[in-house]
């Protein structure tokens, strides 16, 4: 049998059922891998051994008075920008080093009734604002498949700690790709649920018309059990939409032949990396053998998408930053003479250099005279993007492309080129514009062996087809079951 | 689009932040690069398109006025770089 850090939630949950196993055992074989190789990867800003061994007990303890859900027990790490209380809740920067937050976000007091086990909190880039998870104070998270390589960001400690074995689960957050970027270079599988879909009560925002949470895991299997506990309405975000959703393990055998699926064009004739272009032909071959029906179609917008969102998510976070005055919580500068330097001391020490630069970028955006040019200029680009989508679904049920132009670059690659930073994100920032659930699944494998993901995205709420392709796709295929040899 | 580091001090004061002269420099330049970059928007013609603030039909949710607790004084303190009793303490605004 393999250790039980390596195994997914659903076969814990099998053996914890059958009382093989109980939730300690889970946790401390995980911790213990932890200890051995989170020197080596740096998944965590916080681990909490102790509270991840006493939750697991009263996990036990309630599955001894019959609870029972394929949660109980299960070992999680969560993306250190969602409150956990009492916690300290950083969103990997300087300026949130001591924050200690009075409430738990919507989706942790979810995972804390379901009696989940939460590790402890991971490595991002600061304020979610990266592709790489280099920009973080605590320093940048390693690929497990080769450390001189970025896990991708902004959750790339999320993605990281399932990929290394350092965690069962994880939750993270995707504002233009953080989530399935990450799960692409680091092998597994992660989605961006519709905007709307899972609650934002607690999470530090950083865009709040692109920001939504979503789960990791090793397979398309497990992300279905933390989408049941995490899509529900809460009536404290005020975006989160009412609406009643599905048990999504209900489709996970459902077939998928006479699905139809889109390419667009405009995605595949971007790819210039033969690596990333056979592992996305292999998809089709897997989907075609398995009755889908392929369509091509035009997302004749695609090229300005970061143009627009690099607009719109600087301008968005200019104005949410603004509350980082160094009065209610967070750093405040020692010496200063007035307020006004009060505020500018404080966050100059406490932001790092790419907050900065898009505090800068979305200041200027919006500053007199410049709005209708900028922002107003990408919000109807936005409008187009979007209308791109919905005509593409009108021909389509879901819509395959890649998740990256390339596999996992190196650590200080593009760090000090902003510009080719951001356009990693060229294939997942137009899901975030319009709003749509995205799902990243390890489609292969580059020449040097490094992991290649692919993206199915679907219209608003249909989840169910991500699920369903995701399941036929994974039953087919064999690269969500490697692991790197860390 | 050129900046001058004139605007880059008037964007940095109006973002409450301070930068150092390489800072600035370096700003300066990156953000005429990434604005350059954005000029490709121009090609997109959008007299009659509506603008999107965000992806999904927004409503004011409305709810029954319940009494819930709130947060206590010292939790809602807890946080803060400067306490003075019950109060959160800030410098001298009023000259």
């Amino acid at each position: 049998m393999s250790e039980l850090y390596e195994m997914t939630a659903w076969q814990l949950a099998e053996e914890l059922e059958k009382g093989q196993v109980c939730s300690v055992d889970v946790t401390q074989s995980v911790i213990k891998r932890i200890e051995t190789v989170e020197e080596l990867v740096h998944a965590y800003v916080t681990v909490a051994p102790d509270r991840a061994i006493e939750m697991a007990k009263e996990s036990d303890a309630k599955r001894a008075k019959g609870a029972s859900n394929r949660l109980l027990g299960i070992p999680v790490a969560v993306k250190d920008n969602m409150c956990m209380k009492g916690q300290r809740t950083t969103c990997g920067s300087r300026i949130l080093a001591n924050f200690s937050p009075p409430y738990d976000a919507t989706v942790v007091a979810a995972m804390r009734e379901a009696g989940m086990v939460i590790l402890g909190s991971c490595n991002m880039d600061e304020f979610a604002m990266g592709s790489s998870t280099e920009t973080s104070f605590w320093g940048p998270t390693r690929n497990p498949w080769d450390r001189d390589r970025t896990p991708g960001g902004s959750s790339g400690g999320s993605a990281a700690a399932v990929s290394a074995g350092e965690a069962i689960l994880s939750v993270g957050s995707d504002t233009g790709g953080s989530i399935r970027l990450p799960a692409s270079f680091c092998g597994v599988s992660g989605m961006k649920p519709t905007y709307g879909a899972i609650s934002r009560y607690g999470l530090v925002a950083y865009a709040s018309s692109l920001d939504q949470i979503g789960p990791f895991g090793r397979d398309i299997r497990d992300l279905s059990l933390l989408l049941n506990l995490l899509c529900h309405h809460d009536p404290k975000d005020s975006t989160s939409v009412p609406r009643q959703y599905p048990d999504f393990t209900t489709v996970l055998e459902t077939p998928v032949s006479g699905m139809k699926i889109g390419l667009p064009r405009e995605f595949f004739s971007k790819l210039d990396h033969p690596d990333v272009e056979r592992v996305m032909k292999d998809a089709q071959s897997v989907f075609q053998a398995l009755g889908i029906n392929f369509v091509e179609l035009s997302l004749p917008h695609l090229d300005y998408g970061i143009a627009a969102y690099y607009i719109i998510a600087p301008c968005e976070a200019s104005s949410n930053l603004a509350r980082y005055d160094g009065v209610k919580y967070g750093h405040r500068a020692e010496n200063f003479s007035n307020m006004i330097d009060m505020y500018r001391y404080s966050r100059a020490e406490g932001f790092g250099s790419e907050v900065k630069r898009r505090i800068m970028l979305g200041t200027y955006a919006l500053s007199s005279g410049y709005y209708d040019a900028y922002y107003l200029k990408a919000a109807k680009v936005r409008s187009l993007i979007t209308q791109d989508f919905r005509s593409a679904f009108q021909d389509c049920d879901a819509i395959l492309c890649p998740v990256a132009p390339t596999p996992p670059f190196k650590i200080g690659e593009k760090i000090d080129d902003p510009i080719q930073m951001y356009l990693t994100d060229v294939f997942t920032i137009p899901v975030n514009m319009a709003g749509l659930p995205g799902l990243s699944l390890p489609g292969g494998f580059s020449a040097d062996g490094l992991p290649i993901g692919i993206q199915l995205i679907a219209p608003h709420f249909e989840e169910v087809r991500l699920i369903q392709l995701g399941a036929a796709y994974q039953k087919e295929t064999d690269h969500h079951l490697a692991r790197p040899s860390i | 689009m050129r900046l001058t580091l004139d605007e880059v001090d008037y964007v940095a004061l109006l973002g409450r932040l301070t930068l150092n002269a390489d800072e600035k420099i370096k700003y300066m330049h990156q953000l005429e690069d990434i604005l350059k970059y954005m000029d490709i928007l121009s090609e997109v013609p959008t007299e009659d398109v509506e603008p999107m603030a965000g992806p999904i039909e927004l409503y004011t949710p409305l709810r029954e006025d319940v009494v819930a607790p709130s947060l206590s004084l010292d939790a809602s303190l807890a946080n803060a770089p400067a306490r003075a009793g019950d109060y959160f303490k800030v410098p001298k605004i009023i000259e």
